[in-house]
């Protein structure tokens, strides 16, 4: 099939974080404006780390995949080490993701600094 | 999990059959000579020349026949792209001093719609009609579209992915009453459901051979006796000078057989695969909350199951359908390489989210009733498993 590498298919596979938190300190979701799907991320933020990630993802496997990476990769981390984690960090962990997925992998990090940003808006009021 | 089910699930299940078909072994079998032994060229004056000859006019009887033609009407190409692209350009250019103006449609396969589309940029004008919600066309729309220039209709028979089936006979009266020369893509029709070009009324009509259990790279475009057509294709005069270029002899060969193989089966073919298709179709209803079938439930092609699920994602589910072997296809933007959602799915006027979450499972004579089963026993954990990740699902 599409020329997934093994990590996406994994996570694809065995998303990890799959959910919803009901009183999430943070929400962030955001649409593909090139393929018009949806990715939500919800966050629980702790002494300023992550404590807690969900994720859902209406999308293609490597959309969900890259969901699965982000969380993964930002859940414990300071909201400040969160806000770097880069797209490209992300289609790199994953082995890799196939020229016209990269757009997905956009989606991932996006919606996870923007449920970062909800947090500290609703904070900063 | 018992070791039976385990064997079985390493079992391959192919519901693509509108991308292509599994050769037919008497197929397979008929073609092998003409690689190893008579592997002659048709134009050749010699013992090896005149048996490859024979063998693709004895091919060219049994294809005709099969959409009730003569031999003569029948022009071998090498695929339906190629035939639709030969019956575009050729019947406009031939027609190019009586008018410019071509009617299709907008649920088109690329290779009617690309062509119509450089067309325009060289000075025809191209009209496309829409269609129903159920992709049917309304053959009023056509008459509207008609005017003192118009020179060619063109409308496919069956659509590839949907499987409705349209009302070829009124356009083509339609066409008749105004001298317009009128063309059918019928890749997904001919081998499938009866042809008739006579009694259909039509003028010129592609079909293609590995739709029907035969070979790849091999298809046909039957024209009317008396129909003017140039060709695309500049070189010796195989094809009476209409489709230059040295003839697939195997392929051919294996064409003829398959297209009188379909002849023979046909009636038992669709009583079969429409048994199948009803099957599946209630059984994933039945199964499944928020689904929808598209398409129409009276014209369709015997082996059209074409489903929406409701909150998810075309290739995600293909992605878990093959891990378990079994292939389908999807009109979500994310499978197609351009990410953009079937432009049939559009024209039927389907929501971009059930666009997003459409299956398309074609089967074939080789499909069985277990594998049925098999999928109706699969299918429902995966979307409930993607329905679950997804943001938008509501219970
Ligand atoms: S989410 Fe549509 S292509 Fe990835």
């Amino acid at each position: 099939m599409v020329a997934y590498s093994k990590k996406v298919m994994e996570h694809f596979m065995n998303p990890r974080n799959v959910g919803e938190i009901k009183d999430a300190d943070g929400i962030g979701e955001i649409g593909n404006p090139v393929c018009g799907d949806m990715m939500s991320f919800y966050i629980k933020v702790k002494d300023n780390k992550l404590e807690d990630i969900k994720f859902k993802t209406f999308g293609c496997g490597a959309a969900i995949a890259v969901s699965s990476m982000v969380s993964e990769a930002a859940k414990g981390k300071t909201l400040d080490e969160a806000l770097r984690i880069t797209n490209k960090d992300i289609a790199k962990k994953l082995g890799g993701l196939p020229k016209n997925k990269l757009h997905c992998s956009n989606l991932g990090a996006d919606a996870l600094h923007k449920a970062i940003k909800d947090y500290l808006d609703k904070k900063g009021k | 999990m018992n070791s039976k089910i385990k064997k079985d699930s390493k079992k391959r299940i192919f519901f693509d059959n509108a991308s292509t078909t599994r050769i037919d072994d008497q197929v397979f079998k008929e073609m092998e000579s003409y690689f190893r032994e008579n592997y002659g060229n048709p134009s050749s004056l010699h013992d090896f020349g005149e048996l490859a000859k024979n063998a693709v006019e004895s091919a060219r009887k049994k294809v005709a026949n099969l959409v009730g033609a003569s031999a003569e009407e029948i022009y071998f190409t090498s695929c339906g792209t190629e035939s639709n692209n030969l019956a575009l350009w050729g019947l406009a250019r031939a027609l190019k001093g009586k008018g410019n103006h071509v009617i299709s449609s907008v649920i088109e396969h690329h290779s009617v719609l690309n062509p119509l589309k450089e067309m325009k940029k060289n000075g025809w004008n191209i009209s496309l009609v829409p269609v129903d919600k159920c992709g049917l066309i309304n053959t009023k729309d056509i008459e509207n579209e008609i005017t003192d220039s118009t020179i060619l209709i063109s409308i496919m028979h069956a659509n590839n992915e949907i499987g409705t089936i349209q009302k070829l006979k009124e356009i083509s009266l339609i066409a008749k009453k105004n001298n317009i020369i009128f063309h059918s893509d019928g890749v997904a029709t001919a081998g499938i459901i009866p042809v008739n070009v006579r009694e259909l009324g039509i003028d010129a009509y592609s079909f293609s051979a590995q739709q029907l259990h035969g070979p790849k790279g091999v298809a046909a475009l039957f024209i009317k006796k008396g129909t003017g057509i140039r060709p695309i294709f500049l070189g010796g005069t195989q094809e009476k000078g209409r489709r230059a270029g040295t003839e697939n002899v195997p392929g051919i060969v294996g064409f003829g057989k398959a297209c009188e193989l379909a002849k023979i089966k046909m009636e038992d073919n669709i009583k079969y695969i429409s048994k199948l298709r009803d099957n599946l179709i209630n059984g994933i209803i039945n199964k499944v909350k928020d689904v929808k079938l598209n398409g129409s439930t009276t014209d369709r092609l015997p082996g059209n199951v074409h489903i929406s699920f409701k909150y998810i994602e075309g290739e995600s589910i293909l992605l878990m359908l093959n891990m378990e072997g079994i292939a389908a296809a999807s009109g979500s933007s994310c499978t197609s390489q351009a990410l953009k959602s079937s432009h049939v799915l559009n024209a039927i006027g389907l929501s971009p989210t059930m666009a997003q979450g459409s299956v398309l499972f074609s089967l074939g004579k080789y499909n069985t009733v277990e594998e049925v089963s098999r999928l109706l026993e699969v299918l429902p954990p995966i979307v409930k498993r993607l329905r679950e990740m997804s943001p938008i699902y509501k219970e």
